[in-house]
């Protein structure tokens, strides 16, 4: 592991820290049948920092993000990925799903494992790097366990060690916590930005709660109703050094929550 | 007595909390439902059906006489032959036939109309047109087997496969998995289940398949021994024969199922 982290101190070195890990430019998508779902959407994601996009549902999200990934093909527009242009998904990227995606025949740790395999890992050494992460998501103890046997904040943490695993630059997490109860998802949240802090990630983040994205992120994007463009772009950057409560009750929090409500508001009346 | 029951008791209900209802203790279940045919059976045969419906203790004392004499060994020679021939054919073409279709929009269009009309056509009226094209001998009893075993075996892999949930294969995607990887990694395990099951059919279909050709083209094998028992009215021993037909087919099916989980879900035995 030791190498990996000298390997990415490295890539920090070589691209100065002010350019942004990734950018997206212009991009335009239209559905079959000439549905325009987005319309110009540009922005930037700033390195080593956590961008969340919000939006009114159906806004294109998702899509984005997939695109970003090279899941899904936009009609025009660019992403690049620490300035190349991206065609398709690549090692740089590895993607968190809503749905977790995992295999139901695979243990834990062949799942979280898998981004490894399938790169051909020699089987020892994935399994090494699994275990760890597995432990670092707090999963140690379930190694062997199938996904049918976990609760659905566990499965994401397996997506989690998964996406980690393969030690991409850029995660990109599709409403990871939607399907996870309110006092899980608390919890998940805390765990994930003690674990960004120490494994100095990009990340991308969608999310249709305010005060998640609030509270989670340094910069937000937040789109427009489709065919979506980017409304605004704010950086609420929280001070996270009084504990999770007190960020909670704090006015600037409360107050960058409501900036961004009123915002989305207007986008939501019919 | 008391800690045993408890603790038999507690082990039922743990049992029962996980599965559900119904499934309480699987054993006493299966042996029950089994004793219960039976003894109807018994009944049946002695409130004089017909003279043509042995009682299941007959039955069952021409079993083991059959199994003693060594009748089944020779008859299961014969017929095991076709038999595992086809299924080994419709089982590996088959499965390959269904993976084709399930990847390919074009092999979809030209092959499934084929086995969609195969699988609703009266099989047991094609078997005699066969001896037509080849005679009475081995190979028409293995087209036997092949007609009846395929429609199942290639429509269950085509579904297998084309129902591989999207998200899997789009996290295989982003994962970077090559062609080849995909198939093997993700759409034949997820569609193991279907594959299997229609493995499980199609072997099933296939002793039909054989015991009809056994019936209507040439009487040999298992085949004979009903029609032989028929002819000269020996109803418990040609009832004999169509019970060890149904011992067979299941053991066979269930064997099928322990390989399924051992090759590809490993998570079942565990549910």
């Amino acid at each position: 592991m030791t190498d990996g982290t000298t390997s990415r101190a490295a890539t920090a070195d070589r691209t100065a820290d002010d350019t942004p890990a990734a950018r997206v430019v212009d991009l335009v998508k239209d559905f079959s049948g000439g549905v325009r779902a987005m319309d110009g959407i540009t922005f930037d994601i700033p390195r080593g920092e956590l961008t969340s996009i919000i939006g009114p549902s159906g806004c294109g999200k998702t899509t984005t993000l997939k695109i970003i990934a090279g899941l899904v093909e936009a009609t025009s527009g660019r992403v690049e990925v620490n300035g190349v242009q991206v065609a398709g998904p690549g090692p740089d990227r590895a993607f968190v799903f809503q749905d977790f995606a995992l295999m139901p025949w695979a243990t834990v740790l062949r799942n979280a494992a898998f981004g490894l395999e399938l790169r051909g890992v020699p089987r020892k050494e994935r399994e090494e790097i699994a275990k760890e992460y597995v432990g670092k998501v707090g999963l140690a103890r379930f190694e062997n366990s199938y996904p049918h046997q976990l609760s659905g904040g566990m499965r994401q943490r397996v997506g989690l060690a998964r996406a980690l695993a393969v030690d991409a630059d850029i995660l990109l997490m599709d409403e990871p916590f939607a399907s996870v109860d309110e006092q899980i998802r608390r919890r998940f949240q805390e765990d994930l930005l003690r674990l960004l802090s120490d494994e100095k990630k990009t990340v991308l983040f969608v999310t249709h709660s305010i005060e998640e994205a609030v509270y989670v992120s340094d910069q937000v994007v937040i789109l427009t109703r489709g065919p979506s463009r980017v409304s605004k772009v704010v950086r609420p950057g929280v001070d996270r050094s009084g504990g999770s409560d007190s960020i909670r009750r704090s006015p600037e929090y409360l107050d960058w929550v409501e900036q961004i409500w009123s915002e989305l508001q207007s986008y939501l009346e019919t | 007595m008391t800690v045993a029951a408890t603790t038999v008791a507690s082990r039922v209900g743990r049992t029962a909390a996980v599965t559900g209802r119904g499934a309480r203790n699987p054993w006493v279940l299966r042996v029950g439902s089994i004793l219960l045919v039976l003894a109807l059976w018994e009944w049946g045969g002695t409130a004089g059906v017909s003279i043509a419906f042995p009682k299941c203790s007959e039955t069952l004392a021409a079993f083991a006489a059959m199994v003693a004499d060594g009748t089944f060994a020779a008859a299961y020679a014969e017929t095991a032959g076709p038999l595992f021939v086809g299924v080994l054919l419709t089982g590996v073409g088959g499965v390959l036939a269904g993976l084709v279709m399930g990847l390919s929009p074009r092999a979809e269009w030209m092959g499934l109309p084929l086995f969609i009309v195969l699988q609703a056509s009266p099989s047991a009226a094609i078997v005699p047109l066969i001896t037509f094209v080849y005679g009475i001998g081995f190979a028409a009893k293995v087209f036997a087997v092949v007609l009846l075993a395929a429609p199942v075996i290639v429509l269950n892999s085509y579904r297998g496969i084309a129902h591989t949930p999207r998200s899997l294969l789009e996290m295989s995607n982003a994962f970077l998995a090559s062609r080849w990887q995909r198939v093997w990694k993700i759409v034949i395990p997820a569609g193991s289940g279907l594959i299997f099951a229609g493995l499980r059919l199609g072997l099933a279909q296939g002793f039909t398949g054989a015991v009809l050709a056994e019936l209507i083209i040439t009487p040999t094998g298992v085949g004979d021994l009903i029609t032989y028992n028929r002819s000269v009215a020996d109803y418990p021993r040609m009832f004999a024969a169509i019970l060890s037909i149904i011992l067979v087919a299941s053991v066979s099916v269930t064997v099928l199922q322990r390989l399924e989980q051992r090759l590809f879900r490993p998570e079942m035995r565990l549910a």
